[in-house]
């Protein structure tokens, strides 16, 4: 039994370079994994609301008449299961942690492409006339 | 004889993590009772199971406790995959086993770390948590999360881990091992730590039995008990024998978690020696009807799920109960008798989490 056993590393530690990061200096690591923030592709959604379904936390509202989605970043646990869900692939997860808000800026709603309108079998098959039509 | 005075611990105190409180009943200096209040940080987790389905409910089940998070999500897994007759892979079993232990490693760092700090050794304290960065930046790169893994779901885990990276997990651990022995040797072998620590708080080996002391708080008594041995995940394919102390004070507490470290890290290696390739999911289709009593081995001690389901979507009973919980009757058992001095250590000793303890 010794005194002092910590010494050793103590004096290691002196004389390396520290451990800790210089945070808001030097960005913080994130790995490819990391889960930070849910990002939206509103181009490809189609406003299934299988992500709403999906979301433990109920976090996500899509509306599909007025075409939007909304996320509340403050109710968001982060878990990635609406990223698993989408069938279009248009949710991902960015690995660095959203900038800060105040309660009132939790909310992030987005305008999105909404669902397709089903085309009549007719229409597909002459789909030149109608747009000369338009024009 | 002196005057009785009582005097509140808590539940805001600068070694206790989370709010308990205890009222010491002193003479002179000794304490002659504690009497524990908990209650501080309800959150009525298990009544929550009545409002989300079963698979969305695991992450509920994850945020019972920060520390322990991953072994409170594998538990309730386990529960619904018995009550559907769900056959997970092998693959997944070997996974969720590297990542319990991962947990553990993480879990008796911060303690030893937040242990050290209570003797008032911070640079110990430091040096804990720079080891315990290690472990969570392997668990970050891959589950996701460094705290909240998210990773298990009802019939397997989420995420696969490559070979390459196992590789590397491994390599990594054995060069913290070296690091390892000089931090466990501060605790095990240092004069000014082992005087303040032998012979503080002993709980006799009858007294671990008859109180239900669990998980290091028991073996460090000489209770041989380790829920790990009943081959949950994994484990029955692993060989390991639990550490077990005879002396029941809080240096063989302390001791027990030291060396738990090295028998966690042998277990993730041999995981990855014998990890078989596969799927590690299957789909789960229908609702659980029927009931199921899961024990697992957190870092603390022994977890118990148990999960009522009635062939719909939300089950309808979630009762949990954790290691903290049970070690309350024997922390006020450790207490009697002791001197006001040693409180904070003896009551740091059975690494108590209150958020796991009230849900």
């Amino acid at each position: 039994m010794t005194y002092f056993q910590n010494a050793k590393t103590v004096l290691k530690s002196l004389f390396s370079r520290p451990s800790t990061l210089m945070y808001p200096a030097k960005p913080a690591k994130k790995m490819a994994l990391s889960r930070g923030h849910v990002t939206i592709d509103p181009a490809k959604c189609i406003a299934c609301r299988s992500c709403q379904r999906k979301c433990p936390a109920q976090a996500i509202v899509v509306d599909v008449k007025e075409k939007t989605w909304e996320i509340d970043r403050f109710r968001c646990v982060i878990c990635a299961s609406c990223i698993e869900a989408c069938p279009t692939k248009c949710l991902a997860m960015d690995p660095q942690y959203p900038e800060s808000t105040t309660a009132r800026g939790g909310l992030y709603k987005v305008t999105v492409a909404g669902p397709k309108k089903k085309e009549p079998v007719a229409a597909v098959e002459g789909a030149a006339k109608p747009a000369e039509k338009k024009e | 004889m002196g005057k009785q005075v009582t005097v509140p611990f808590g539940p805001q105190h600068p070694v206790l993590p989370e709010p308990i409180h205890l009222d010491l009943v002193l003479e002179d200096e000794t304490v002659v009772d504690a009497i524990p209040s908990i209650g501080y940080v309800h959150r009525g987790l298990e009544k929550l199971v009545e409002k989300r389905e079963y698979p969305e409910y695991i992450y509920v089940a994850e945020r019972i406790c920060g520390i322990c998070s991953y072994i409170h999500s594998n538990t309730y897994a386990e529960c619904i995959e018995e009550i559907m007759h769900i056959e997970v892979p092998e693959r997944a079993k070997y996974l969720r086993t590297i990542w319990s232990e991962y947990s553990r490693l993480h879990s008796h760092l911060l303690w030893l770390g937040l242990f050290a700090d209570g003797m008032g050794f911070e640079s110990v304290f430091m040096n804990a948590w720079r080891l315990r960065e290690h472990i969570l930046d392997d668990m970050e790169a891959t589950t996701g999360g460094r705290v909240i893994q998210g990773v298990c779901k009802v019939g397997g885990v989420r995420r696969d881990i490559a070979p390459e990276k196992l590789d590397e997990m491994l390599k990594g651990l054995r060069g913290m091992e070296r690091e390892l022995h000089d931090l466990t040797d501060v605790f095990l072998n240092d004069a000014s730590v082992v005087h303040r620590l032998r012979g503080a708080g002993v709980l006799k080996t009858e007294d671990a039995y008859y109180l239900g002391a669990v998980g290091p708080t028991a073996r460090a008594s000489g209770v041989p008990i380790d829920i790990r041995q009943t081959g949950y995940n994994a484990y029955g394919k692993i060989n390991f024998t639990p550490v077990v102390e005879s002396s029941g004070d809080s240096y063989a507490r302390c001791a027990v978690r030291a060396k738990e470290l090295y028998t966690s890290i042998d277990i993730i290696e041999q995981c990855i020696k014998k990890i078989p390739d596969g799927p590690v999911d299957v789909k789960v289709t229908g609702a659980p009807d029927g009931e199921y009593f899961a024990r697992a081995e957190q870092p603390r001690g022994e977890v118990v799920h148990y999960i009522k389901g009635n062939g719909k979507r939300n089950l309808v009973r979630h009762r949990v109960r954790t290691p903290t919980f049970t070690n309350i009757p024997p922390l006020v058992t450790l207490l009697k008798g002791c001197q006001l001095a040693d409180v904070p250590i003896i009551v740091l000793s059975i690494d108590p989490c209150v958020g796991c303890a009230e849900r």
